[in-house]
């Protein structure tokens, strides 16, 4: 049962990946095989998201933790790393939410993609990103972790890129392949840190010698620092790539290139909250580091707020949901940095549900609206599309923070978290988070109204085929918004109220001076309902600029110009990096290609030895010039030069 | 310097012998310069062995003058031959011109 | 001693002079006979260093004999003198100073050649001079009696020169009406004589 959930993925994307290799030419065949792909593997990822609810009750309910071992990887000296999955509290939530969500988005894929020239290649895709995400989360040594880790980068090039044959994805693709190594490099900075500080990298040891090893200090570039700082820090920038936090985010919104069903399995539910995931799985490492955990709040608060900001100007559908992502990680991670790691990992469940529920159904809208992406070409399909509407509903307001959806209970707790630190950068996070729940609020009703309200802006053509979503496509909806509802209620206690240390037992440290979860149930009345209000607030303000009066955004853009560019060039960060790192490194590349491999090394090499050859040859061949006394004049050189050499020795 | 030594009439043969080398790569236009420096390269020669003949007191090196003086003439013989032959066929006996053997 | 200086200085300068001038003359007849200057003077040196026999030689030899033979094929050969001139500057520096190099050398070496004591008494087993006779009759014990087999060959060297002389420039040439006595003895009434019957009045 337990290996079972982890693996049964792993099956699925074997099977369809070689159905992927059988290209017959009839479409009937063509259709058989594609539902084949489709069957195994989601059969495979619902029979693990039954697994995983076992689990789920074996492990966090009835606390039977353990190591699941599976054979030995790497075996030489001091360092042994094994195949092993470690279940607790942690990696059962997160295997449940993995698989629940992951199923719900196999399905929809069913439909999304039916009509797709590469079905069992994407199948194939999206289940082995499963089982890549599985491993991570059940990992018990940091290489194992960052095989997962790694895996779900490959993957996500994979799926984002999977129409290559548009250049735009091939490049969007690259660019998250690449930014996301920037992080890795940090990540593996940080494994080899924690070996040399360890001496292993099996987390169980790591986190019985953390508390031994809390004031170590490592030596870096000849400087003392703080051990434990110095690991949580390199960690987090692996962290920081992959969760899109500000600074590695570029990669995110251009990611939207691939299929809607990528979307919302990598980009809300799974991938980027590996970096949230490890955070929290590290806490007892961030615990005793101050700095790392100041860091990652300023980080966290700061990207909520950059996001939220830059998706108020977006016009893509799928780009506002995008830095919506963005922007809720960011709440994540300053939960974690004010210690309230419970508090994040029930915003990261939560907003599982309802941000994949929002990308699955801006992938139903699209899939209406004949591939039509930009909000400003739709319009008046709230009476065409009445379920999608629905759920889009239910979705905004769990991610607006209304009561009683989801959002509302886990957004909560981590503002109140925030507050309740009493810190400066806490205080800091507090109010950027509600900036950006204000902002979150207003974007998302401004993306139903100008998606579903007002005027239809499409033309007929367009309007004449929008239809409702088929059954294998709204199932899977409802079940998100099922969720959506309810998980935030159900969850609350378990997750940070009064039966979370029950719940989660050894799976998360809290030292006892990092008091701000136990603080967030004690915060003044007014600090338990701003969020609820600033959301309020934007809804209304959202109506206001959209539905009652919708020439005025048109205006406010028209005044502040520049405020406005800048917000809709996502704060120039994209521009800056061009001409900071990428294009010196392509001219550095051209540099070593042009002139270090061209001309040195061809030069000096064979291109160098051969035009030599030649060269001399043909100064070689001027001496037979045919002319005898041009060679008697040969002969008397060599006489001269006899005679010289005679009598130099001699002497 | 008035002591007239063996040295002195070495010198002249050196002098002359080194002239003669000059005269087979300097001039350009005419082989017969070429056939005219060997002769002035044997006359160095003879120079040299009559020099050594007369300071040693040995008369072979007279009769070895005489013997290269009777090949210097065969030789010119038949280079002048040649020579003839070859204007005959070519025209000209400029240096620059006998280059058929180029390679 | 001081004629002997004297003289020996005159012939030296006058040959080394005579050898440049052969190099660099215009015109190739100069160039004869500066060389025929220079064999005369070098037929002087040889008086000095008492051999006068090879003076004599030299001088009815190689100038009677081929100095005469160069002036023959230098007059027939029709040289354009116009174009004779050029490329000679050209290689003037490299040649000159190859040439110097070996000067240098030869002079380091035979200028300050001084002979051991010994070596007269080791040579003079050789062919020493002997007393009281001239030198073309000591030359000529010696030729034609140790030397008599390189005296033979050189003759056929000789010979052997005359017949490549002759048989490379021999050349048949056309039209040349010649004299067949034999044939000429041969000839019958039959071949050369034909009686014809003539008109009168009319022609053949």
């Amino acid at each position: 049962m337990h290996v079972a959930a982890v693996f049964l993925p792993l099956v699925g994307a074997i099977l369809a990946g070689i159905l992927t290799f059988v290209a017959p030419e009839d479409k009937a065949r063509r259709k058989r095989i594609d539902r084949a792909s489709q069957w195994i593997t989601c059969s495979g990822l619902i029979l693990a998201a039954i697994a995983a609810v076992f689990v789920f009750i074996d492990v966090a309910v009835e606390k039977n933790v353990g190591t699941v071992e599976l054979f030995t990887w790497i075996d030489s000296g001091t360092f042994e790393v094994s195949w092993a999955l470690k279940w607790d509290t942690l990696s059962a939530v997160m295997v449940l939410m993995v698989t629940v969500v992951s199923s719900m988005i196999h399905v929809y894929s069913v439909g999304y993609m039916a009509h797709d020239s590469s079905v069992p290649r994407f199948m194939s895709y999206i289940s082995l990103f499963t089982f890549f995400m599985l491993m991570l989360v059940t990992s018990d040594n940091l290489v194992q972790l960052f095989f997962g880790w790694e895996g779900v980068g490959l993957t996500s090039y994979l799926l984002i890129g999977f129409w290559y044959t548009r250049p735009s994805a091939n490049a969007a693709a690259i660019k998250a392949f690449l930014v996301n190594r920037v992080g890795d490099f940090g990540f593996i900075l940080g494994i080899f840190a924690t070996y040399m500080l360890f001496e292993t990298v099996h987390l169980d040891t790591i986190f019985s010698a953390a508390s031994g090893q809390a004031d170590a200090m490592m030596s870096v570039f000849g400087g003392e620092f703080h051990a434990l700082t110095v690991i949580c820090i390199l960690l987090f920038i692996g962290a920081m790539g992959k969760s899109a936090q500000i600074g590695l985010h570029t990669w995110l919104p251009d990611a939207m290139e691939g299929p809607t069903p990528v979307s919302a399995l990598i980009h809300a539910a799974t991938m980027v909250t590996a970096g949230v995931f490890m955070v929290a799985r590290l806490s007892p490492l961030f615990e005793y580091s101050d700095v790392a955990l100041t860091l990652v709040t300023v980080i966290g608060a700061t990207t909520a707020i950059f996001a939220a900001t830059v998706a108020c100007v977006q016009n893509d559908i799928k780009r506002v949901i995008a830095y919506s992502t963005c922007s809720q990680l960011g709440y994540m991670f300053f939960a974690c940095g004010v210690s309230a790691f419970s508090a994040g990992i029930f915003h990261l469940v939560t907003h599982a549900f309802f941000k994949s529920l929002l990308f699955l159904s801006a992938g139903s809208v699209i899939h209406a609206m004949s591939d039509e992406q930009d909000m400003r070409q739709m319009g008046g399909l709230w009476k065409m599309i009445p379920v999608t509407y629905a759920v889009m509903w239910i979705g905004s307001l769990a991610l607006a923070g209304v009561w009683p959806f989801a959002g509302f209970y886990s957004k909560d707790i981590i503002l109140e978290a925030a507050y309740a630190a009493h810190t400066g950068v806490g205080a800091y996070a507090f109010w950027m988070g509600i900036a950006a729940a204000f902002l979150t609020a207003f974007y998302s009703w401004r993306l139903l109204i100008m998606t579903f309200h007002g005027k239809p802006r499409a033309d007929e053509h367009v309007l004449a085929h929008v239809h409702e979503s088929p059954k294998v496509m709204l199932i899977p909806l409802i079940l998100l918004a099922v969720g959506a509802l309810f998980t935030g209620v159900l969850g609350y206690s378990s997750f940070v109220g009064e039966g979370a240390s029950g719940f989660w037992e050894s799976a998360i440290l809290i030292l006892p001076h990092h008091e701000a979860l136990e603080h967030a149930h004690h915060v003044p009345a007014w600090v338990k309902w701003l969020p609820l209000g600033v959301g309020l607030a934007g809804i209304l303000l959202a109506y206001i600029l959209y539905m009652f009066a919708p020439g005025i955004p048109g205006a406010i853009a028209g005044t502040f110009r520049g405020i406005y560019k800048f917000l809709l060039n996502k704060w120039y960060f994209d521009e800056l990096y061009d001409a900071i790192f990428v294009r010196p490194a392509f001219y550095l590349g051209r540099q070593f290609w042009k002139t270090g491999d061209g001309t040195l090394i061809d030069g000096l090499g064979p291109d160098g030895l051969s035009a030599a050859t030649v060269d001399i040859a043909k100064r070689g061949g001027r001496l037979q010039s045919g002319y005898v006394y041009h060679y008697a004049f040969a002969m008397l050189i060599g006489v001269v030069l006899l005679i010289s050499w005679y009598l130099l020795v001699q002497a | 310097m008035l002591e007239i030594g063996l040295s002195h009439y070495l010198t002249v043969a050196a002098i002359l012998f080194a002239l003669g080398i000059c005269g087979i790569f300097l001039n350009r236009k005419n082989v017969i310069v070429i056939l005219m420096s060997i002769e002035l390269m044997l006359l160095a020669v003879n120079i040299n062995l009559v020099a050594f003949s007369a300071s040693l007191g040995d008369l072979v090196g007279q009769i070895f003058a005489m013997f290269v003086l009777t090949v210097a003439a065969a030789e010119v013989a038949i280079g002048l031959a040649i020579l003839v032959v070859y204007f005959r066929n070519r025209g000209s006996i400029a240096v620059e011109d006998i280059n058929v053997m180029k390679g | 001693m001081i004629v002997e200086a004297l003289t020996f200085y005159l012939f030296a300068f006058m040959i080394v002079a005579s050898g440049v001038m052969v190099i660099a003359s215009r015109n190739p007849v100069h160039s004869v006979l500066f060389l025929i200057l220079a064999f005369f003077n070098a037929a002087g040196l040889f008086v000095l260093m008492g051999a006068e026999f090879l003076a004599m030689i030299l001088v009815v030899v190689y100038v009677g004999a081929v100095a005469v033979l160069f002036l023959f094929v230098v007059m027939m050969l029709d040289i354009d003198f116009a174009e004779l001139r050029q490329g000679f500057l050209k290689y003037l520096p490299v040649g000159a100073l190859v040439a110097f190099i070996l000067l240098a050398e030869l002079l380091v070496v035979l200028g300050g050649w001084t002979l051991s004591p010994a070596a007269p008494e080791v040579v003079a087993a050789g062919a020493p001079v002997p007393e009281n006779v001239t030198n073309t009759h000591a030359l000529g014990q010696i030729v034609y009696t140790q030397y008599i087999y390189l005296f033979q060959a050189a003759g056929v060297i000789l010979l052997i020169a005359m017949i490549g002389a002759i048989v490379l420039t021999h050349r048949r040439r056309e039209g040349v009406r010649r004299q067949r006595i034999s044939d000429q003895i041969r000839r019958r009434a039959e071949e050369s004589v034909q009686v014809r019957k003539v008109p009168t009045g009319k022609g053949i």
